[in-house]
């Protein structure tokens, strides 16, 4: 599903040439989680957006889906992103002046869907939302917010969620309950390529990874 | 969730910036509707208040006109038409006409159509010797007036001797102490006195009224008259040639003389009058043309300053809205949103506050324009008065604005559309 070759990442900043990501080689096949920990600034959110065809590799290669997203045109990749990628973010990054079920079908923006409504309604239910659907996301406590994230990432039924740092913002009851709805998805075919330096994110991955200086270290 | 209901309620969210960026627009149209709209004001203005000059001036004139010819009549005959071998040295030193011509000049005068003039009177007029009262006086042989029967009937000027009657002059009756009703011999004939006039302080204070055709017979002249009096009826100053050219068509053996200088001073000063009214209204006209010049000139000036400034205002309110949209852009980026449409939204984000400003503007610039264009006026206005093309300017203001906005927005705008996903999502994780 998502495979990197030998993947670069340089920046060439005033101070010189910075690498974030050297030689990173990994694959992530449907029903598996990956867990790349690593400390802050090791270059897992490089990694993570590399992988989500949001940030063009310095060198090596990588495919999503049989795809390399950066031989794509901008539309064709935007189109990629939209029907195979779900983001979870540690931020959340929801749209202030949206509800909780308007928040969610934004991702029916890029690939309009008939039964988007369904769905959302499905997904509200599913991550416990109903009496919060109306809600605008100040008014939504941290746990909610992520859930309704993780809503949004899934109302296109993506082949792989890329999750950074997804439980950063949240407290160990929320926490477990993401953890939980990402394993259930990887039990229900998906995959997850989740960046984190959170150590209980092992016990729900199916594979981890260290991470440090921009280089994977089993 | 279609990218209008983001924008909608994008709007709806951060209606402070919405709204000044509206406001924007409102000034900017605003400013120039309510300048086209504030110089065709002036000019009705300035039509409405010449053509009630010229109206004032037409009326005045027509006044002095008809005060002239009251005058004209007062004064009596001023045309004396005679025959055209009369010595007009002798004349003026007889005060009578020692020639003749037929009677019948005057019908053919009053037949003619003739318009320059009116109230045609034959006489015969001859100083004689009243042969019973031993003393000197001038005998008229006078009829009514002859009817122009190309015209409107008028009243005659004078009321005719009635035949076998006599009317006396001031000093003839007093001196001879007679009154009406009395009978009177003249060269061998009893005449009824039939009027006795007062005091005239002229020549007809001796002279004696006997009806034309005992004149013509007592003086032996039979069909013969000496003058025929008339009135003109240009009342103008420079008449005289014209009637001088018509009546010489009409009657080719005869001369005309002018007289009554009073009624000519008159009619000159109502000329004066009238060129100073013009001289007037032109120089109204001067004025309002460069009151006009010179609101033209500040509008041509003032305009494109408030446009530019409410551009710059409508493009630091886009750069302001783009950043505080910065997330929620990249957010919508990484989940597939194209760049593209990212730009369609922000394009009608400003195609729809133009829109509303530009009608807004429209509106105010309307109303703007009207009440300060007729706060110092005379006149009144009325929006239909205005003949301007009321949906043509509306249309231009929504089109131009919506254009401003979208052009002042543009820079903001391309800034949204390629704003790099992974720089916003990198910095905020």
């Amino acid at each position: 599903m998502l495979e990197f070759k030998n993947v670069s990442k340089w920046f060439n900043g005033a101070q010189g040439k910075v690498t974030a990501l050297k030689g990173i080689s990994f694959s992530v096949r449907p029903g598996e989680l990956l867990a790349v920990r690593g400390p802050s600034g090791c270059g897992k959110t490089t990694l993570l957006l590399t992988a989500g065809g949001l940030l063009r590799p310095s060198d090596g290669h990588m495919s999503i889906d049989g795809q390399d997203p950066y031989a794509l045109s901008p539309e064709m990749r935007s189109r990629l992103r939209a029907r195979t990628i779900g983001f979870v973010f540690q931020q959340f990054h929801l749209i202030p002046y949206l509800t909780v079920r308007q928040n969610i079908l934004t991702a029916s923006l890029a690939v309009p869907l008939k039964e988007a409504s369904e769905r959302t309604q499905k997904l509200i239910s599913h991550f416990g939302l109903d009496d919060r659907a109306d809600h605008v996301p100040a008014r939504l406590s941290t746990g909610e917010r992520q859930r309704t994230a993780l809503a949004r990432a899934l109302l296109n039924q993506p082949k792989v969620i890329m999750a950074d740092e997804p439980t950063g913002n949240l407290d160990e009851d929320n926490a477990q309950t993401v953890f939980g709805y990402l394993s259930q998805y990887v039990s229900d075919g998906g995959c997850v390529l989740l960046v984190t330096h959170d150590a209980r994110a092992a016990a729900h991955a199916t594979r981890s990874l260290q991470m440090s200086l921009g280089q994977l270290v089993e | 969730m279609t990218i209008w209901n983001l924008l909608i309620r994008e709007i709806l969210h951060r209606k402070v910036n919405f709204a000044l960026a509206v406001v924007s627009v409102i000034v900017a149209s605003g400013s120039l509707i309510g300048s086209v709209t504030l110089l065709r004001i002036h000019d009705i203005h300035t039509g409405k208040l010449l053509e009630q000059k010229q109206a004032e001036l037409e009326k005045r004139m027509a006044q002095l006109k008809d005060d002239t010819r009251k005058a004209m009549l007062k004064l009596g005959f001023n045309i004396v038409i005679l025959p055209r071998d009369q010595n007009l040295s002798d004349w003026y030193a007889d005060d009578y006409a020692s020639k003749y011509m037929p009677e019948d000049y005057v019908h053919k005068l009053a037949d003619s159509g003739i318009v320059t003039v009116r109230h045609f009177l034959p006489s015969l007029q001859q100083k004689i010797e009243w042969p019973e009262y031993k003393r000197k006086i001038i005998l008229v042989g006078a009829r009514g007036e002859v009817p122009n029967l190309h015209k409107n009937p008028v009243k005659p000027m004078v009321q005719p001797v009635p035949p076998g009657t006599i009317s006396l002059g001031s000093e003839l009756h007093r001196s001879l102490e007679m009154k009406a009703g009395d009978t009177v011999e003249l060269m061998g004939r009893q005449f009824t006195v039939h009027a006795c006039h007062e005091e005239r302080g002229n020549k007809d204070d001796i002279t004696a009224w006997i009806y034309l055709a005992e004149a013509q017979e007592l003086l032996d002249k039979k069909g013969k008259i000496n003058a025929i009096l008339a009135l003109e009826c240009l009342c103008t100053t420079d008449a005289l040639p014209k009637i001088r050219q018509e009546i010489a068509g009409i009657l080719a053996d005869t001369q005309v003389i002018e007289r009554g200088s009073r009624a000519i001073a008159r009619a000159e000063a109502r000329t004066q009058v009238e060129e100073q009214a013009r001289i007037a209204i032109e120089k109204e006209k001067i004025a309002r043309e460069d009151l006009r010049a010179v609101r033209e000139r500040l509008a041509s000036i003032l305009t494109p300053v408030v446009v530019t400034a409410c551009a710059v205002w409508i493009a630091i309110l886009g750069f302001t809205n783009v950043r505080a949209r910065r997330e929620e852009i990249g957010i919508l980026r990484a989940i597939g949103v194209r760049s593209r449409d990212v730009m369609v939204m922000f394009v009608s984000r400003h195609v729809l506050l133009g829109v509303l400003g530009g009608a807004l503007g429209f509106l105010a610039g309307v109303l703007a324009a009207v009440y300060f264009g007729t706060a110092h006026e005379s006149t009144q206005i009325r929006m239909i008065d205005m003949d301007l093309s009321w949906a043509g300017l509306l249309l231009a203001s929504v089109g131009g604005a919506a254009a401003l906005a979208v052009i002042a927005g543009w820079i903001p705008t391309m800034i949204a559309a390629r704003q790099d996903p992974a720089d916003v999502l990198r910095n905020d994780n």
